[in-house]
């Protein structure tokens, strides 16, 4: 970032890129305004990282546990007692399952629009699948809360009878919903559309003549996605699996309303349990107090640096990308 | 062992649009045809529906037949994959596969059919190839060189020993030289002269003396007007086309007073 | 023309691959469904799967098992290839056409008059009644401050992107406009309310509410707006530039009008974006049970807390409530997503 100052003194020398001319009055506002506007986006996402760790220090200094490996959230208790270990393990393992679902579906997606619906179907249901993209979540938790998280009980009872053997599919209570197996299903339906609408503008782009080169030599059509398509696909196709992944990790409302929040790893996934960053702010900040809150804007720091880091990877991907494919 | 093609009452469609109508030819074996005339007269088009890369586009479809050899390709238990591999072709711009090296992309097309292993055998069909594509010597110390990192002239090369890699029988040539220079452009056309002692070859061009150069017989198609569809107007010995026309449309078009 | 032999017989050659009929796919089908439906009759199954599991699973084998028999391993990939992916389809449309129609016929059950005019004001969680208007009024309000504050701001930095921007500068501004469409909304929230709140600049109130819906929105209407500009012709820049005109007319006069329409719809898809947004509510304000239109001061409901509140409240009357407000919120993101939508397809420009 620091790189960007030197940048701003070049451009204001040269504000319209047409050097040797005078600057007008009117032009040097507007190109002031226009670029604070574009540098307020730098200056907030700077921002949001300093006021987060300037307000998490005073939980962070209060803290008598370890905050990375301690499993009870007791924040405004004397001692403070917190620590993201429960907070850590929900959001990843709710996270890999919707990753799981969501990747290949999404894939196959944008793979039926882009190369086996007829085009104006495939537009069509393209925009179906953005309406899924549209849908608040709260109404996602609304409905995976009373209509998802019954009808699919009897699949997570069916994975415990029958996978029971696998550990995380051993279930010691005999209750299988609220937990963190319906939580990442429930995001994977939520994150499909992200996953599905950037995998079909990547495929949309691979360019006709590989296509008909590799129809060309007689390969079928699945030898001809991957004889053509995935390979010059491939770094969009996994930002895209990146960015659902962003949309999973910082996931809110629907996985508080679908977890029952028990401060307690627990692996088995069919059982109720689990919580996760985003959705234990959501559910303790009501009640917390001063510490209370501090300590949650310590975990939400957290969530933030792990999708930035998450979002930035792709995103990075995908520019990289386009510097190859520049002539495209 | 090349083949011999029969076209019949082909009727080409985009949609419900009529791109070409009533196209009756024969290309004998082992002889090089071209196919010539004006931009939008379906040329390229026909070609395309000689294996079967036409339906390729949605909602493009073509009636009549095609035969190779007697066998109709638009018979009904007659697999496109198959006819795809038996009549190889070569676009207008080269499209090596960019995530591919040198030696992958020839052996893309037979990648498909055998299972691994057989390394030594596919070592010998790169080299033969690429011998048959007059490119071996320029790209011999660098077959795992990704194929993007060639001239263009020598991608077109690659892409025609990708071709005939899988020993077609027949080779379609959609304006092979039109994205390249003048010196590449010789390149092609020798290596076309070469081709036709094993393939049977059409080529469709711009450049009527390419096809004078590089053809046997020439077919020349041409269009009423715009949004009406293209037709086959003469066929004969090249020679015979560009001197001695039968048709006036034709002498207008050789002679240049045309479009 | 030359002379062709049209008489010539058919001739079956190598051309002809031994190929699955075409009813091929509707038997297997067919049979698939009728080991679906015995299952179901009689109950027996193989490790406990479903009778649609069951036929799911016999049509993807029959189908692989005939296929490598008669075409052979490269069609038989093919057609196992084809058929998951239309399965994908099929998955993607079920959990839409379910969260749609569970809402409507749910939500449509409450749907009275009253509604819509009245609030929650004097109904207890256990009554039945009570309304959504403080609700809607919130939800209006806080939508409506974001987009006034999104969209100049998010419309003037893709004016830099696009018109002025360089070297550095524009790539960091451009790569972290797509990293900050990535921010969790519970951290845009988590940011007002420490930046702002604990901060004593504002207190929790519907304007602390729209500023962290602004934090979603803008990064939104940047890409998009960027997008459009980008379309507009350079000719049409420098025609007027070449009469001398500055840029700065140029753009305000030219080109932003050229893309008006697209600049309209991509601020709308934005708004339907946050306009469902909870997490970051949650934190900025607090809930009433009335109408409260100063966003300055005081709690303000918005429709997504709303909900939030009533789901929580776990009555049998608060959850339907809970339902009718969520057709509602559908409703309201759909009308401006479709009408986006409309609005892009009649006038975007058709070159690109």
């Amino acid at each position: 970032m620091s790189t960007s100052t030197d940048e701003t003194a070049q451009s204001a020398a040269d504000p319209a890129g047409i050097s040797g001319t005078a600057i007008r009055a009117g032009d040097r506002n507007f190109l002031g305004l226009s670029r604070g506007a574009g540098i307020l986006v730098l200056a907030v996402m700077a921002a949001i990282a300093a006021f987060l760790v300037w307000k998490a220090i005073p939980s962070l200094q209060a803290d008598s546990a370890n905050f990375l490996t301690e499993q009870s959230w007791l924040p405004d208790q004397t001692p403070s007692v917190f620590g993201i270990a429960v907070l850590a393990f929900g959001t990843f393992v709710t996270a890999v399952i919707a990753m799981l679902i969501a990747v290949p579906i999404g894939f196959g997606i944008a793979l039926f629009i882009a190369f086996y619906a007829r085009p104006r179907f495939g537009k069509a249901l393209g925009f179906i699948v953005d309406l899924l993209a549209a849908v608040p979540s709260i109404i996602f938790g609304l409905w995976g809360l009373y209509n998802f998280m019954p009808a699919v009980t009897s699949f997570a009872r069916w994975l415990t009878e029958y996978l029971g053997w696998i550990p995380i599919f051993a279930n010691d209570k005999q209750l299988w919903t609220k937990s963190l197996l319906m939580a990442g299903l429930v995001l994977a339906i939520m994150v499909l559309p992200t996953v599905s609408a950037i995998s079909r503008e990547v495929f949309v782009q691979v360019p006709r003549m590989h296509i008909e080169a590799s129809l060309a030599l007689g390969a079928t059509r699945w030898e001809m996605i991957k004889m053509a398509v995935f390979p010059f696909s491939r770094p969009g196709m996994i930002s895209a699996a990146m960015l659902g992944l962003g949309r999973a990790l910082g996931e809110t409302i629907a996985v508080a309303l679908i977890l029952s929040a028990v401060f307690e790893v627990n692996t088995h996934i069919t059982e109720p349990g689990g919580n996760s960053f985003a959705a234990n702010i959501a559910l303790k900040w009501g009640e917390a107090g001063e510490v209370g809150r501090s300590a949650l804007i310590a975990s939400g720091l957290v969530l933030f640096l792990i999708t930035l880091a998450v979002n930035m990877i792709a995103r990075w991907i995908i520019a990289r990308r386009k510097e190859f494919s520049g002539a495209n | 062992m090349s083949k011999q093609i029969d076209i019949n009452d082909l009727n080409i469609y985009y949609g419900n649009f009529l791109a070409v109508e009533g196209v009756n030819l024969t290309v004998r074996a082992n002889s090089v045809m071209s196919f010539i005339g004006p931009s939008g007269c379906g040329k390229s088009t026909v070609l395309r529906c000689i294996n079967r890369m036409h339906e390729v586009v949605p909602g493009a479809r073509a009636e009549g037949s095609v035969r190779l050899d007697g066998e109709n390709i638009y018979g009904p238990n007659v697999d496109p994959v198959l006819v795809r591999r038996t009549i190889g072709m070569v676009f207008q711009r080269p499209n090596p596969f960019p995530t591919m090296s040198i030696y992958d992309n020839v052996v893309a097309g037979l990648r498909l059919e055998k299972t691994k292993g057989d390394k030594r055998n596919l070592d010998e069909v790169v080299e033969s190839s690429l011998r048959g594509a007059n490119l071996w010597e320029e790209v011999k110390d660098r077959l795992k060189k990704p194929g993007a990192g060639l001239s263009g002239g020598q991608q077109q090369r690659l892409c025609i020993a990708r071709a005939i890699a899988v020993e077609p029988k027949v080779l379609l040539m959609d304006e092979p030289c039109s994205a390249l220079d003048p010196i590449s452009t010789l390149a092609i056309e020798d290596l076309i002269r070469e081709l036709r002692e094993r393939y049977t070859i059409i080529i469709v061009t711009h450049n009527m003396q390419q096809a004078s150069r590089v053809s046997d017989m020439t077919a020349f198609f041409n269009l009423a007007a715009v949004g009406k569809p293209g037709k086959l107007i003469e066929v004969g010995p090249t020679q015979q086309i560009f001197t001695n026309p039968q048709e006036k449309q034709t002498e207008d078009y050789i002679s240049g007073r045309f479009g | 023309m030359s002379g062709v032999d049209a008489q010539q017989a058919e001739v079956e050659g190598h051309l002809s691959g031994r190929r699955l009929p075409r009813w091929s796919t509707p038997a297997l089908a067919g049979g698939a469904l009728l080991v679906g439906l015995i299952v179901q009759l009689t109950g027996w199954t193989v490790v406990g799967l479903a009778p649609g599991v069951v036929a799911a699973i016999v049509f993807l084998l029959g189908q692989a098992i005939t296929s490598l028999a008669i075409e052979g391993r490269r069609h038989s990939k093919d057609r196992i290839a084809t058929t998951l992916i239309y399965a994908t389809f099929v998955v993607a449309l079920t959990p839409l056409l379910w969260i749609l129609i569970t809402v409507l016929v749910k939500g449509l059950s409450v749907f009275d008059w009253t509604f819509f005019t009245s609030t929650m004001r004097n109904v207890s969680p256990r009554q039945p009644g009570g309304g959504i208007l403080h609700a809607f009024l919130g939800t209006l309000e806080q939508v409506g401050i974001a987009t006034l504050v999104s969209v100049p701001v998010g419309l003037l930095a893709a004016i830099y992107l696009v018109e002025f921007g360089k070297g550095r500068l524009k790539f960091w501004i451009s790569f972290f406009v797509d990293v900050m469409t990535g921010v969790p909304s519970i951290v845009a929230g988590l940011f007002i309310y420490t930046a702002l709140i604990l901060t004593g600049v504002l207190q929790q109130s519907g304007f602390a509410a729209a500023l962290a819906l602004c934090i979603l929105m803008i990064p939104v209407v940047i890409r998009s707006s960027e997008e459009m500009l980008k379309i507009v012709p350079n000719d049409l820049r420098e025609a007027a530039l070449a009469l001398g005109v500055p840029k700065w007319k140029v753009i305000l006069r030219i080109v932003v009008p050229t893309a008006i329409s697209g600049l309209i719809t991509g601020a709308m898809l934005a708004v339907a974006r946050v306009a469902g947004e909870t997490a970051p509510l949650l934190l900025t304000t607090f809930l009433a049970q009335d109408i409260n239109l100063n966003a300055f001061n005081g709690s303000q409901t918005s429709l997504p807390t709303f909900i939030w509140d009533q789901i929580s409240r776990g009555t049998t009357s608060s959850v339907n409530r809970a339902w009718g407000a969520a057709l509602a919120l559908i409703l309201f993101v759909l009308i401006i997503y479709a009408a986006a939508r409309i609005l892009a397809a009649r006038f975007t420009p058709k070159s690109r």
